[in-house]
């Protein structure tokens, strides 16, 4: 459901996969699937979290648990990372299987996608592979039902010996049935035997002869046909994990190395085709025997209708355009509908603090108090929600609304040329829209791309795009200072359009600087991807809604009280205390004054970048406040006020301009800094994270500046 | 009529079978995980704006695939 409190801030930064059990009965459950299938959404609705769900595949990177109890049972769910195989390739891969295979689950539930069940079926044949304790659970039925594909579900349970459960986990249908199961599995009660897939017949001949001799010096610790398969495949982390736990050196021991070595032998009679491509070869064929005819397809109109949406959404003339036409579009209904909300807000809360603050003198408490209390914490507070809080609540269900139906990968596949071109990944492209949302959760979902060069580059570049908490700087700049402040239908079109430019000045930037990168330091070559097209889906657009605003807003809120308060007091205390003739503000912005001069800023606005690395959403406010306690003017109020101070305050278009570059390009908040240095692991990287927009940034605002210094100089 | 090229000769709406995975190293591993091996029918459903990828429907799947990894993978049309 969008990203929640869990998936952006602090929360982003996991850590790491330990099974905490609430009570020592408890049973372990892990959930595994192929990446975007729904997983997250099962795990969300057994456990009543609100682990982030989203129609595109790989967006569960951080492992999440939760508790479930039935009445039998209390369970503890590991939702383990989405991943189309056990074979070990990749990082995800690695987490999966050795969660499978070494932290003893007592039930394994493999989530599946209706709508393409064949291949689902790959992961939970290898899953069974390694443990007979397996559920099935065919998830999106729903939309499976809407395509005309009927899944004969109990002759599926039949042919693989195990549980099969169908579900929409979406409407919670089919859980509690998944969660009976679950029980007969974990308990020991389920009597039915799991098949095993079946591989080719040299491959099956070599595994009945070293079975017995494997299952021997395992004794039960390990499935013995599983072992004897990885025993020819000779992963050496694997074996080596395998041997500690068995405390054996399990490859050394001759019986053993005698049996292997015959087993290979029977394995080079027939070819030379390689053992991977055999397993992988015999867990599809399974796959198509079962499938063959339980599954039943009935129209194909649904594949039509994915297509047409398809052919608009990425064909060569109109995929761009609408990519920039749905950016542009979604910014207008954000400028558009948060201008009320905004207006009105600053008005109560502005009409409240006089109030109070009255009350709170009349009641005796000593003036300094009060104007520390109100001139200080309640107006920066007061800023944060009424100025940057409705964008941020407007900007987030909309985006999530795409996100849910499935278009980012589509922005992937559109961009994935450019991406190309710059050496890097088309999966950048879903980080760096991750990343409007919240960079933090921009870097986490990093994760998705597996080239660690192409990662590394993804992390670097992702704070070029802004995130929710810069949106309604860039929004109030282009409201006061280029478009006006009307309320007029044209205002609110060229805020949107300029808004756009400046977003895609950013993307301009992630493709730059990446290519840079490519060029320099992380030199290499694009490695090979793929990327998956999910179908379409219906977003739930009330739940979208609701959820997003609650979470969005308590969080924001949370947020304003634990950064911006402490901030707001700062600044008070700051412009309070003198030292000679001048405050302290004075004299900190003074210093910075010079060169915040040279990038068309000014030291007020430079120090507020400075007190807003906590969250760039106090930014703006932190400002308005340095200004006001100048003297300047003293009452704060409608938009119209807060332009009359800027300009009072040297303001002009390059100004703000410059502002809004530099709110685009400087460092990254403390939050996504962190959160780079944990999945860098590296002070370096966290510090050219820091660097490399910053020094952007200058150089931008230095040279607009300049740039229109010198147009007037001409003019 | 049936020849062997390979997957990137492969206009929209054009049907083949791979013959071959002759790609190397990790993106070998991913085709084959997706369920792409010998005689997987694949049909070619569009290409991004800019050419590359192109996209497949892969087993029910629909999954975008860059013009360097589509040229080592044989299909019969």
């Amino acid at each position: 459901m969008g990203l929640t409190s869990h998936s952006t801030g602090m929360k982003s930064v996991d850590s790491g996969l330990n099974v905490k059990k609430q009570n020592p009965k408890d049973k372990i459950v892990a959930i595994a699937g192929n990446p975007n299938v729904g997983k997250s959404t099962v795990f969300n609705n057994l456990t009543g979290m609100r682990q982030h769900t989203g129609n595109w595949p790989g967006k569960t990177v951080a492992n999440a648990q939760g508790y479930c109890k039935t009445e039998k049972n209390s369970y503890v769910m590991i939702d383990i990372p989405g991943t189309y195989s056990l074979m070990a390739h990749s990082a995800e891969e690695e987490v999966a299987r050795d969660f499978i295979c070494f932290e003893e689950p007592d039930a394994v539930i493999v989530v599946c996608d209706a709508c393409c069940l064949e291949r689902n079926l790959n992961l939970v044949l290898q899953t069974m592979e390694i443990t007979d304790r397996v559920v099935v659970c065919i998830n999106l039925m729903d939309e499976a039902g809407k395509k005309g594909i009927s899944i004969d579900v109990r002759a599926i349970s039949d042919k693989l010996g195990v549980p099969v459960v169908a579900a929409a986990a979406r409407s919670g249908e089919g859980l509690a049935e998944l969660m009976n199961a679950v029980d007969a599995v974990a308990d020991g009660r389920w009597d039915q035997k799991p098949v095993k897939p079946l591989y080719d017949s040299c491959l099956e001949e070599a595994l009945k002869n070293l079975k017995p001799v494997v299952d021997q010096k395992v004794s039960g610790r390990f499935p013995g046909r599983w072992s004897a398969l990885m025993l020819l495949e000779s992963d050496p982390f694997l074996l080596l994990e395998i041997e500690q736990r068995l405390g054996t050196e399990l490859r050394e021991d001759p019986d053993m190395k005698q049996a292997v070595k015959k087993a290979e032998q029977i394995l080079s009679e027939d070819g030379t085709e390689d053992l991977e491509d055999r397993i992988v070869s015999g867990l599809v064929k399974t796959a198509q025997d079962i499938c063959a005819d339980t599954v039943l397809f009935g129209t194909k109109d649904y594949i039509k209708r994915d297509r047409k949406l398809d052919d608009i959404l990425t064909s060569r003339k109109t995929g761009y355009p609408v990519m920039i036409g749905l950016l542009a579009m979604v910014l207008w209904v954000t400028i558009v509908g948060a201008n009320y909300p905004s207006e009105l807000l600053s008005k109560v809360l502005f009409w409240a603090e006089d109030r109070l603050a009255g009350l709170f003198l009349n009641a005796g408490l000593p003036a300094w108090l009060c104007s520390m209390l109100f001139s200080g914490v309640y107006r920066v507070l007061a800023w944060v929600v009424s100025v940057m809080l409705p964008p941020m609540a407007i900007f987030f269900p909309l985006f999530t609304l795409l996100e849910d139906a499935g278009y980012l990968p589509r922005v992937a596949y559109n961009l994935d040329r450019s991406f190309k071109r710059c050496c890097t990944c088309g999966k950048q492209a879903l980080t760096m829209c991750m990343g409007f949302g919240c960079n933090a959760a921009g870097i986490v979902g990093c994760r998705i791309i597996d080239s660690p060069r192409e990662r590394l580059i993804a992390i670097l570049t992702n704070s070029f795009v802004p995130c929710n908490g810069r949106f309604p700087t860039l929004i109030l700049m282009i409201t006061l200072f280029f478009v006006g402040t009307g309320d007029g239908l044209p205002a609110s079109i060229g805020s949107a359009v300029l808004l756009t430019l400046l977003i895609l000045l950013g993307v301009f930037m992630t493709l730059a600087v990446s290519r840079l990168l490519s060029k320099t330091v992380l030199k290499g070559m694009p490695a090979s991807f793929t990327l998956e097209l999910p179908p379409f889906r219906r977003p739930q657009i009330g739940k979208v809604i609701v959820r997003s605003i609650f979470d969005r807003t308590l969080f924001v809120l949370g947020r304003a009280a634990a950064v911006a308060a402490p901030a707001g007091l700062l600044i008070w205390i700051l412009a309070n205390i003198s030292i000679g003739e001048t405050t302290l503000l004075c004299g900190f912005t003074e210093l910075l004054d010079p060169f915040a001069r040279m990038i068309g800023l000014d030291g007020v606005i430079l120090a507020a970048f400075i007190l807003g690395f906590p969250a760039n959403e106090i930014v703006v406010p932190v400002m308005i406040m340095a200004y006001l306690s100048q003297g300047i003017i003293t009452e704060p109020g409608s938009v119209e006020t807060i332009r009359q101070l800027l300009i009072h305050n040297g303001w002009t278009q390059t100004t703000a301009l410059c502002m809004m570059l530099f709110s685009l390009m400087h460092w990254p908040c403390s939050t996504t800094l962190l959160t780079i240095k944990k999945e860098t692991g590296s002070l370096k990287w966290t510090f050219a994270a820091f660097l490399l927009p910053t020094a952007a940034g200058c150089l931008c605002c230095f040279f607009v500046k300049n740039m229109t210094q010198l147009v007037h100089y001409i003019l | 009529m049936s020849q062997n090229c390979s997957l990137n000769e492969l206009n929209p709406g054009e049907i083949a079978v791979v013959k071959e995975l002759k790609i190397r190293g990790s993106i070998r591993r991913r085709l084959l995980d997706i369920g792409l091996v010998k005689d997987t029918k694949v049909e070619c459903v569009g290409k991004s704006p800019a050419g590359d990828p192109a996209a497949f429907l892969i087993r029910g799947a629909v999954i975008a695939i860059r013009s360097e990894d589509m040229k080592d993978i044989v299909v019969r049309i």
